[in-house]
């Protein structure tokens, strides 16, 4: 059978970037190819080609054989190639079919015609296995929902080739998994699809074929039975990585932090209790909206909480107040770097003393020469990959931005840090040093609550893993405990056993 | 490309932009104002009415009247948000003022101009209280709690005067104290400027030297990343709206003995439309975050210059609204496709 799509030897430079340089790539209808790479490899190049956002340099596309010339959004959705991005692109003032059918409403006497509108929707709804009311306003979906009308959107457009771009990136194990099934029956009906995505472990699930992209070149590809974890991270960073996550030693030390009976604004019947020791990695799962952020926002003080107490050291803490968190060692890195962990245009050297900056003032005049000779260091430190500090963060990678978050934090010596997602969409490279540098912060003493959406992340960080379900901490497993199953179990259900720490 | 030198031009490109367009009004308006019986050309121009000691003197003064409270606008506008009531106050401000020193009102005791330059100072503090309690803490808009304050604080002072003018004419105590440190000269240049200059040195201190302003921008910029790194948001953005009702009434002294007679209805009409206009041209951005001392002191004089010239050069003075609307919208179409950047792209280019 040919290929449904045809790469050959496709380069694109912008100015003297060289984005990608002869890439070849195909799929064929029917198959689910996993497109693996770092940031920067080419993936998104690739993709706005695909797209007709970007025309290639040069090479040639064929679809269904034919040579095309893709110019435009318009035609490539002509062609039938469907994109569902990484962040959601949903009107939430609209419902869920004025959504999937976007300015491209049946209308009548110059009406958009709600009624046949709802009835379009609503096979499509029904295919996805996505059981609501077509009038429901999408602002009241979960994120996975969403993410699912999203999908209903590249349908209705009677797609050919499916762009998935990093779609479980937001969405919860469990939302994920019933999206990777959804996918599987979609090649089932003979849908070619690309599924782009950092997590390995889905990719390794799915994917019929990968194809790893390593500085805008091809770096190789992996049948289905030589697709593996480690083949393909050492196709994307070209080399043999023997671990990914830092070795950890067991800890027997004191208790640092300690939390008894904590509820949050989202979940006030809610209730969590657990304690972290001095060194140790405290992993935190559950699904989203189980209130592990809110927990984590709580704890630091920028959210209010009903009810629970909480020490450090065995000194307690007022609830809500961030002075008196920061002031005794209790630091967050919070889950939305963009909007809550950085303040993208100011330089990368304000943002690093923004919440230290009485430590670089005089009678509240800022020295801005040892700021900046701090910073400067700092920035080597923590491997933050910028000329000078004079930077807007806004220049920066996701990786590296993270490290303008970490650093800000934890050259406070903090005594509690929580970490709320630290490798949400940051390349596999930039992941690596961020665990490095956690593990080098837990082997000073520090107490660590790390918050993840990945499996793999807590499963080879934590020394210790709480399970949040419904703002309830629903079980905390040893290490000897941990398996994917176990967590899921306590993610989902009910728990009956509870082991102490 | 990353020496001091172009750093600095960088970061003032659009302040230097408006020093260009500031030179440029000025002399247009000295070359259209120049005396023509003079002998030579060099002598017609420094003979210009532009030129001339009495509209140095007026224009000095008026920028500094005007820059004083337009300081404070930009404070608010850069911790994003914004002051419609500033005119309103002035004419309030102005009004009890008046009061105070005549004491002809029931309620307000007569008192000598010393202590009632300080209660004022007091009473604006609170009112800036108020702004920031309400808009900070309570978190209303801050355009509606202002808009409330543009009509409530013009209302009250017209029903204490009973809609007419109040003058100070008929003092109780000696104001000639008041006349010469309001009104008179230090160094020749009229206290109102010299005034301003000092003010101006404190706001660039605090915005741009102080731990104040680096929180300023920060919270302007993006309050939640602010909040979450422990800056106390709410008593930073409330220290804007005191700073910007203090500044009104130190204007307002100014503005009253100036004009001798406030007219609470027309005294300081749209005086907080000028200050967002200076700020705006100045390069102050209303998502908040974004500008400089030195921006907005050259927004609010490229105003006032135009003004001047608009009456030196006897057009209509209707005319001048429209040359200002302008010159505004111009201000902000370059900055918004960043003009000035295109033009030094290719030097940056061939050295990257």
């Amino acid at each position: 059978m040919p290929p449904l799509l045809q790469l050959s030897q496709v380069s694109k430079s912008f100015g003297v970037v060289q984005a990608l340089s002869r890439v070849d790539f195909e799929i064929s209808a029917g198959e689910i190819v996993g497109l693996i790479g770092e940031n920067g490899a080419g993936k998104s190049t690739l993709m706005k080609i695909l797209g007709g956002v970007h025309p290639p340099s040069s090479g040639q596309i064929r679809f269904n054989k034919a040579p095309v010339t893709i110019q435009g959004a318009k035609v490539a959705e002509q062609l039938g190639i469907s994109f569902v991005h990484q962040e959601l692109n949903l009107l939430d003032n609209i419902d869920i079919a004025g959504n999937i059918f976007l300015a491209r409403e049946p209308r009548r006497f110059g009406c958009i015609d709600q009624g046949v509108l709802h009835k379009m929707a609503l096979p499509i709804l029904e295919e996805l296995g996505l059981h609501l009311d077509p009038r429901t306003s999408v602002s009241r979906l979960t994120n996975g929902q969403q993410q699912l009308v999203e999908i209903a959107k590249a349908l209705s457009m009677d797609a050919k080739l499916l762009i998935l771009d990093e779609p479980t990136s937001s969405l919860s194990i469990q939302e994920a998994d019933t999206l990777l099934t959804l996918v599987k029956k979609m090649k089932g009906q003979g849908m070619a699809i690309i599924f782009i995505s950092h997590r390995l472990s889905e990719v390794e699930k799915i994917a019929d074929r990968v194809v790893g992209l390593r500085d805008g070149k091809n770096a190789g590809e992996l049948n289905a039975e030589e697709i593996s974890r480690d083949r393909m991270i050492s196709m994307m960073i070209g080399r043999d990585l023997s671990e990914v996550y830092p070795e950890s030693n067991p800890v027997n030390a004191e208790t640092v932090f300690s939390v008894e009976n904590f509820s949050t604004r989202r979940w006030p019947k809610g209730n969590a209790s657990f304690s972290v020791r001095a060194g140790e990695i405290l992993g935190m799962a559950g699904l989203v909206g189980a209130g592990r952020s809110e927990l984590a926002q709580a704890l630091f003080g920028v959210d209010s909480s009903p009810s629970g107490t909480m020490s450090v050291n065995g000194q307690p803490l007022t609830r809500g107040k961030v002075k008196e968190a920061i002031a005794n060692g209790v630091f967050l890195a919070p889950e939305d770097r963009k909007a809550s962990g950085l303040i993208l245009e100011m330089t990368i050297r304000e943002n690093m003393t923004l919440n230290s900056l009485s430590q670089f003032s005089r009678h509240s005049r800022i020295e801005f020469k040892s700021e900046r000779i701090r910073t400067d260091e700092w920035l080597r430190e923590f491997g933050v990959k910028a000329p000078t500090v004079e930077l807007p963060v806004s220049s920066l990678s996701g990786g590296n931005q993270q490290k303008v978050v970490l650093s800000k934090w934890m050259t406070l010596a903090p005594k509690v840090m929580i970490f709320d997602e630290p490798t949400r969409g940051i390349d596999m490279g930039a992941r690596q040093e961020i665990y490095q540098a956690i593990a080098r912060l837990a082997e000073t003493g520090c107490a660590i609550l790390m918050i993840s959406s990945d499996m793999e992340e807590l499963l080879g960080m934590s020394h210790r893993i709480a399970v949040m379900r419904e703002g309830t901490l629903s079980g905390i497993l040893d290490r000897d405990a941990f398996s994917e199953k176990a967590i899921m179990t306590l993610a989902v259900q009910q728990s009956t056993t509870t082991s102490t720490s | 490309m990353n020496t001091p030198i172009s750093r600095f031009f960088n970061r003032y490109r659009k302040e230097g932009c408006l020093a260009v367009v500031l030179l440029f009004v000025a002399f247009w308006t000295i070359f259209f104002s120049r005396n023509t019986e003079a002998n030579g050309f060099l002598q017609s121009l420094i003979e210009s009415r532009f030129l001339s000691l009495r509209n140095l003197e007026n224009l000095s003064r008026q920028v500094g009247m005007y820059g004083i409270f337009s300081l404070g606008m930009g404070l608010v506008i850069i911790s994003g948000g914004i002051d419609l009531s500033v005119g309103s106050l002035m004419a309030l401000f102005g009004t009890v003022f008046f009061f105070f020193l005549t004491g002809s009102h029931a309620w307000i005791p007569g008192i000598p101009w010393a202590p009632a330059i300080l209660v004022l100072i007091l009473f604006s503090v609170m009112v800036g209280v108020l702004h920031g309690w309400l808009i900070a803490k309570i978190r209303m808009p801050a355009f509606v709690v202002t808009l409330c304050g543009l009509l409530g604080y013009r209302g009250l002072a017209q029903t204490m005067t009973h809609d007419t003018a109040i003058g100070y004419y008929d003092a109780k105590f000696n104001v000639e104290g008041l006349e010469r440190l309001l009104t008179g000269e230090i160094f020749g240049l009229p206290a109102a400027f010299i005034t301003f200059i000092a003010i101006c040195l404190i706001v660039y201190y605090l915005l741009h030297l102080s731990v104040f302003g680096r929180y300023l921008l920060a919270l302007g910029r993006n309050e939640q990343a602010a909040r979450y790194s422990g800056i106390n948001t709410i008593l930073i953005m409330a220290f804007a709206y005191i700073i910007c009702s203090v500044l009104a009434a130190v204007s307002a002294l100014f503005f009253a003995l100036y004009t001798a007679d406030v007219v609470p209805s027309i005294h300081g009409n749209f005086f907080e439309l000028y200050a967002i206009a200076g700020a705006v041209l100045g390069g102050c951005s209303l998502r908040g975050g974004e500008g400089t001392v030195i921006g907005i002191v050259l927004g609010t004089t490229v105003l006032l210059v135009l003004q001047n010239m608009v009456n030196l050069l006897g057009y209509d003075s209707s005319f001048s609204k429209v040359i200002t609307a302008l010159v505004i919208l111009g201000g902000v179409l370059v900055d918004r496709f960043d003009i000035w950047r295109l033009l030094s792209r290719p030097k940056n280019a061939s050295a990257a």
